[in-house]
């Protein structure tokens, strides 16, 4: 009979099963966004992408170009440098004292392998950005269809 | 040393100013450093992406104000993957003491750090009182 018919290809639509995984499928893919792809600690990054080139930016005031330390191993960058605290002599005073110093080290996860030759690292105006091409090996592969 | 970088995050002013400004951008409170010298205070600051043509130093009365504009070089044609920290200017206002000579303020920037040199004016610095014997 047509109703009972209608009403089972319904009644598969909404087994809930199916829609308990589909939740939980859709919930892993919202909450993964928001799993870091670096270690919370300073100093804080933001990645950058597309398909061929990630670029990585973050703010060090007050560091000597020559001091910051950058290595590359598989897909994570790793950053390093320090920071000296301002000296004080005899007869001088902090009224107020907020600037961080000490080293850090910050890694970083990449979304893809990099050409580690190819990285470009420019600081200026105590802001570092990493260029960091996607290697070769790496891209995706474009496969051709051929008709027989 | 100890180190002092963690939990480092970058702060919004919470300034209220009660005019608008017309570029619609974050304000960030820049953190300071004030030494006081035996003839000068210093203050320094972390602005990271401004340099000597955006930062602006004004005196007011007794009101030192420190702003910083950053013209953000965002990367072309990519995608934002993950971000921890905002971009926008520095705004930070101090009210000085009296005793500043104001004619000899002097601010270097190197590497996003503001430095302001607050010299203290003559008067305060020679505060010699001469004890003289009562006739």
């Amino acid at each position: 009979m047509l109703w009972t018919e209608g009403l089972g290809t319904f009644g598969r639509g909404i087994d809930p099963w199916t829609q308990l995984q589909r939740i939980e499928n859709e919930m892993n893919r919202v909450l993964s966004r928001y799993a870091s792809p670096s270690t919370s600690e300073f100093p804080a990054v933001n990645i950058w992408a597309n398909g061929d080139i990630a670029v990585v930016t973050t703010e060090i005031p007050g560091i000597e170009s020559e001091k910051i330390d950058i290595s590359i191993a598989g897909k994570t960058l790793v950053i390093r440098g320090s920071r000296e605290p301002e000296n004080i002599e005899e007869g001088e005073a902090y009224h107020r004292r907020e600037r961080w110093y000490g080293q850090f080290a910050k890694s970083v996860e990449l979304p893809f392998q990099i050409s580690p030759e190819k990285i470009e690292a420019k600081f200026s105006k105590g802001v570092l950005t990493v260029k960091l091409p996607r290697a070769e090996a790496d891209k995706p592969k474009k496969i051709t269809v051929k008709s027989a | 040393m100890a180190d002092k970088t963690k939990d480092i995050k970058k702060k919004e002013s919470d300034i209220i100013d009660r005019v608008e400004h017309t570029r619609a951008t974050q304000v960030y409170t820049p953190d300071v450093d004030i030494i006081e010298r035996q003839d000068s205070i210093v203050v320094t600051a972390d602005m990271p992406g401004v340099d000597e043509n955006t930062v602006d130093i004004t005196l007011e009365k007794n009101v030192l104000t420190l702003y910083g504009k950053v013209d953000a070089d965002l990367p072309e044609k990519l995608r934002l993957l993950h971000a921890e920290y905002g971009i926008g200017d520095y705004k930070r206002v101090f009210t000085l003491s009296g005793e500043i000579d104001r004619d000899k303020i002097h601010a270097t920037v190197k590497n996003g750090v503001l430095k302001v040199l607050l010299p203290k004016a003559e008067a305060v610095k020679t505060r010699k009182i001469e004890v003289k014997a009562e006739a």
